[in-house]
């Protein structure tokens, strides 16, 4: 494939070219990047033909010559702030087109043991004045470099993103946002924010990662985020996918579990013309437990695909996982959930759940749980559907005086709040549930109005 | 624990009882492949020009296919120059017309299976068209069933004297380029059965066949065609059992089904072929393609499937449900024990209206057997109300073994509604010990348990078989509990 191989050959000049201008990373880093783009040059960008990639057809973002974005005016990035800052967090962290916006931030005032760093700055500080150990040894050090090309791509080129630290014993009652904001109007411009997130043991915390975009011209995102859950400690994630429709957005999240921990993983997908994301866990310790919780909501030429892997490398782990879609228009829908129980993990309790709504004639969805067991003493459900609004429920709330539309979107609200009920910090799940009833009465645009 | 193990290891470890190779003179064309093993085969069938040049046309594709490799079994590669592609009892030459006249030596054999020909023929009711290696030696039932209009012959009859049904619906369900295995059998194929039912005729007995590999290194392609026209039923059994080898053999079985108007066609299999010893040498490899169309509206093909036996089992009995209210279903117990692999399940395409599916598949896995079961649901745009109910549940004898599940649901309209379960378990030593509480043994508990894990399936499969299946997995498994 010479167009594949050309496409490649122009990220090696780019890797050159940024590795001149911006020599500000350490040697380890350099080695890990350099790593990753030969990981990424050989593995070329996945086609269809890939079984994790055969819904999802890539050559749109592999066949665009992608570069930087300029940097932007911050007006559209105030503008953007402003609708999507989420109130009462403790600490926020903006990017804007990928890299760190001081004047936009909130860093003051941390509340003890809580860390929360641009990766930028962290390298220009003095070794001394960060401890920067906990970066060196999990920063690119849990995301796979070889088995997913994009995570190698972000490997290779990210620039900046949000590392957080919480101190073991740290107790933080309210989450850290982080920000990833789109607004420069250039063309073909490609982000690859990275995210670390480092837990101590018993500490506890939530984080929340928005990718907000307005942008009229064809954008790329590809994020990772990883997650070291030390050991009993308890990590709540969510990740907020709301990015301009004609946006591409690639992103994977890697959670790895000490002993004793608990993750809870949200995933709220609704913009972007084509989002995939990769949410993997490791139960690498033993009595580890694991949620993850997703909502897409899709309409118009959307396609949306969620890849989930669980994978349950110790004994007495349990993980739950609670899939919704709801597709409109002439959207597609993937939903891939592999559980993953190692020879060894017994007593393993693995629960599993896709539900999906259709509501239109056009739109599609390919869902395949995957259960792969190599312990006996296990036990391991998964369940998928694929349905319709009720059409009883519906009557019955019609014959109470609620019109179609009205009851149409009351039955969605209810699906949909089995995942964003389970949100624990109320101004976030406020936010979700009053976008989602904006996009249901908007007709689903994706242009804001809140 | 220590006593459990032993009977554990007694029972896991038995041998396999239908284990004995017949020595009959074969007669065989040399190993290989090439077009003039092709042309040899066919005229050594007395076939018909189509028939060749189908076989040619299969032949050519195949050479530019590749094997597929997405499945989750393992094997060394094989070496298709090194299969003997057709083999028949030379005694055959001059066909026999009545039992009497069958070499009695394959009579004994059938005699040592527990298929007594002339039992069934009497008691069972059962018309049973016995194929030896490849080519049919006794057809039995065949004029009680002629008077019906009922055709039940081998395939290389039915190529022969109906030229015409089988050039019109040969490679209507299974094209020759359907896959690398398919197009191997279309290219090869030997002999099977063929059976055609008439315009609303009910098939007054279970049509069956006992398959059987025999001459040494002969892989066995079978070709069945099942033929039901409009308002016709029928039933039809399939059981094998093989002798013990050492050397792998290849079987690439091809099965067609077609329903049309209001017929019905229910396809029932007890696969029982060599599985390889308990350190996984030899055993067959069963790599078959089952497929039944649902052409016609309110038609039904049904599949039920027992699969204990086999080194390797790579089999999807699917249904294209093409016919408006058209229903498909799949029942399956597949069982692995000591190194057996199994990756099996079903494809259901829905793309008439208001057609409807029911996948039932339970997989048992012991040993360090592994068990995978790949289905795929997909339902068209204009399938409107669209029904299906999938459920699979794996239950894991022995800390050694693997489960897998790999269901896909591809839907594309929105008048569907689509369910997809699965679990997997094992049996817990809380059950045993309430059932040995009670003078119960942990064989016969475990077999119990066995059996009750897979009743769903058994009801449905017809009496003969739900008796042999039973004794079938007690033998495959009974006590080997960890």
């Amino acid at each position: 494939m010479p167009e594949v191989k050309e496409a490649t050959d122009s990220y090696f000049a780019d890797f050159m070219r940024l590795e001149r201008e911006a020599n500000h990373f350490p040697a380890w880093l350099g080695e890990l990047r350099k790593k990753a783009l030969e990981e990424f040059a050989e593995a070329g960008f996945p086609t269809t033909r890939h079984e994790a990639w055969r819904f999802t057809n890539v050559s749109r973002i592999a066949e665009t010559r992608w570069c930087a974005p300029e940097t932007s005016a911050n007006g559209a990035a105030a503008s953007l702030l402003d609708r999507h800052a989420i109130p009462g967090v403790a600490a926020r962290i903006v990017f804007v087109d990928g890299l760190f916006a001081p004047e936009l931030s909130a860093l003051e005032n941390l509340p003890e043991g809580l860390q929360v760093v641009a990766l930028r700055r962290a390298q220009q500080q003095p070794s001394g004045d960060l401890p920067g150990r906990w970066i060196e040894s999990h920063l690119a050090r849990h995301a796979a470099i070889g088995e997913n090309a994009f995570v190698a791509l972000n490997t290779a080129f990210f620039q900046d993103g949000a590392l957080i630290h919480l101190a073991p014993g740290t107790d933080l009652k309210n989450p850290v946002h982080v920000l990833y904001l789109r607004a420069s109007n250039g063309a073909h411009t490609a982000t690859h924010p990275r995210t670390l997130v480092v837990t101590g043991h018993q500490s506890r915390g939530g984080i929340i990662e928005s990718y907000v975009g307005q942008t009229d011209e064809a954008c790329f995102t590809n994020a990772v985020t990883e997650i070291a859950v030390g050991e009993d400690s308890s990590v709540e994630h969510l990740k907020l996918q709301d990015e301009a429709e004609n946006a591409f957005h690639v992103g994977t999240v890697q959670a790895v579990q000490a002993r004793s921990s608990r993750f809870l993983s949200h995933s709220v997908s609704w913009g972007a013309a084509l989002a995939r994301h990769d949410i993997n866990a490791v139960l690498a310790g033993e009595g580890a437990e694991c949620t993850l919780n997703g909502l897409f909501q899709v309409t118009g030429q959307q396609h949306v695909d969620h890849h989930t892997c669980l994978d349950h490398a110790q004994p007495h782990c349990s993980s739950r996982e609670y899939y919704r879609g709801v597709l409109d228009g002439r959207s597609t829908g993937v939903f891939n959930g592999a559980i993953l129980v190692r020879k060894d993990a017994q007593k393993t309790d693995a629960i599993q759940s896709n539900k999906n709504l259709l509501l239109s004639e056009d739109a599609v969805i390919n869902t395949k749980p995957e259960l792969q067991i190599l312990a006996d003493d296990v036990r391991c459900t998964h369940g998928a559907t694929v349905g319709q609004l009720d059409s009883e429920a519906l009557f019955y709330l019609r014959a109470r005086g609620i019109g179609l539309e009205a009851a149409r979107h009351l039955l969605i609200r209810a699906f949909a709040n089995e995942v964003i009920g389970r949100i624990s910090f109320a101004p976030a799940r406020q936010r979700l549930a009053e976008r989602l009833l904006g996009r249901l009465s908007k007709g689903w645009t994706s242009e804001d109005s809140l | 624990m220590s006593t459990e193990t032993t009977a554990i290891e007694q029972l896991t470890n038995k041998e396999y009882r239908f284990g004995f190779i017949t020595d009959i003179e074969a007669d065989t064309v040399p190993k290989g492949l090439d077009e003039d093993v092709i042309r040899a085969i066919s005229a050594k069938k007395h076939e018909p020009e189509f028939m060749l040049e189908w076989r040619l046309k299969a032949y050519r594709h195949w050479l530019t296919m590749k094997e597929p490799k997405w499945a989750n079994v393992h094997f060394p590669p094989i070496d298709y120059q090194a299969i003997t592609y057709y083999s028949a009892p030379k005694s055959n030459n001059g066909r026999p017309k009545s039992l009497e006249e069958v070499d009695p030596k394959l009579l004994e054999t059938y005699e040592k299976l527990g298929i007594p020909l002339k039992e069934r023929e009497l008691l069972a009711g059962v018309a049973v068209d016995a194929v030896f290696d490849s080519v049919s030696v006794a057809t039995t039932y065949r004029e009680k069933l002629a008077e019906l209009g009922i055709i039940f012959c081998s395939m290389s009859e039915a190529v022969e004297k109906h030229p015409e049904l089988v050039k019109k619906y040969l490679g209507s369900v299974v094209p020759y380029t359907d896959n690398f295995y398919a197009t191997l059998n279309s290219a090869v194929f030997s002999d099977g059965s063929f059976a055609y039912i008439p315009k609303g005729v009910r098939c007054p007995m279970e049509l069956s066949t006992y398959f059987r590999i025999n001459a040494k290194d002969s892989g066995q392609f079978e070709r069945t065609l099942i033929v039901a026209d409009e308002g016709a039923y029928v039933s039809y059994l399939e059981g094998c059992t093989a002798p013990m080898r050492d050397t792998n053999q290849l079987h690439a079985a091809v099965v067609e089904l077609v329903a049309l108007d209001n017929a019905t066609v229910k396809y029932s299999t007890v696969q029982n072929w060599y599985p390889g010893d308990k350190d996984g040498k030899g055993g067959i490899y069963n790599f078959v393609t089952k497929r039944g169309k649902c052409l016609g509206v309110n038609s039904k093909v049904s599949w039920t499937q027992v699969e204990t036996g086999s080194a390797i089992t790579w089999k999807y009995p699917g249904c294209i449900l093409q016919g408006d209210n058209s229903v498909g279903e799949f029942y399956s117990v597949a069982v692995t024990n000591n190194y057996q692999q199994a990756d099996t399940g079903t494809k259901m395409i829905h793309m008439g209206k208001n057609t409807r599916s029911t996948i039932v598949s339970k997989g048992i896995s012991a040993g360090r057997g592994q068990n995978t079961y790949r289905g795929l649901v997909k339902v068209l745009k204009r399938a409107a109300g669209a029904r299906n109910y999938s459920q699979c549940d794996s239950l894991l004898i022995g800390d050694r073994c693997g489960a897998h599940t790999f269901p896909y649901l591809e839907v594309r309209n929105n008048t569907t509604q689509v369910e997809h379960e699965a679990s997997t378990s094992k049996i817990g030593e809380d059950q045993i010990f309430y059932c040995r509480q009670r003078g119960i043994s942990t064989e016969d508990a475990v077999s119990m348990i066995i059996n009750g894990f897979c009743k769903e399936v058994f009801k449905v499969l017809p009496m003969e078989f739900a008796v042999e299946a039973q004794k079938l997995l007690s033998v495959s498994l009974e006590g080997s509990v960890g």
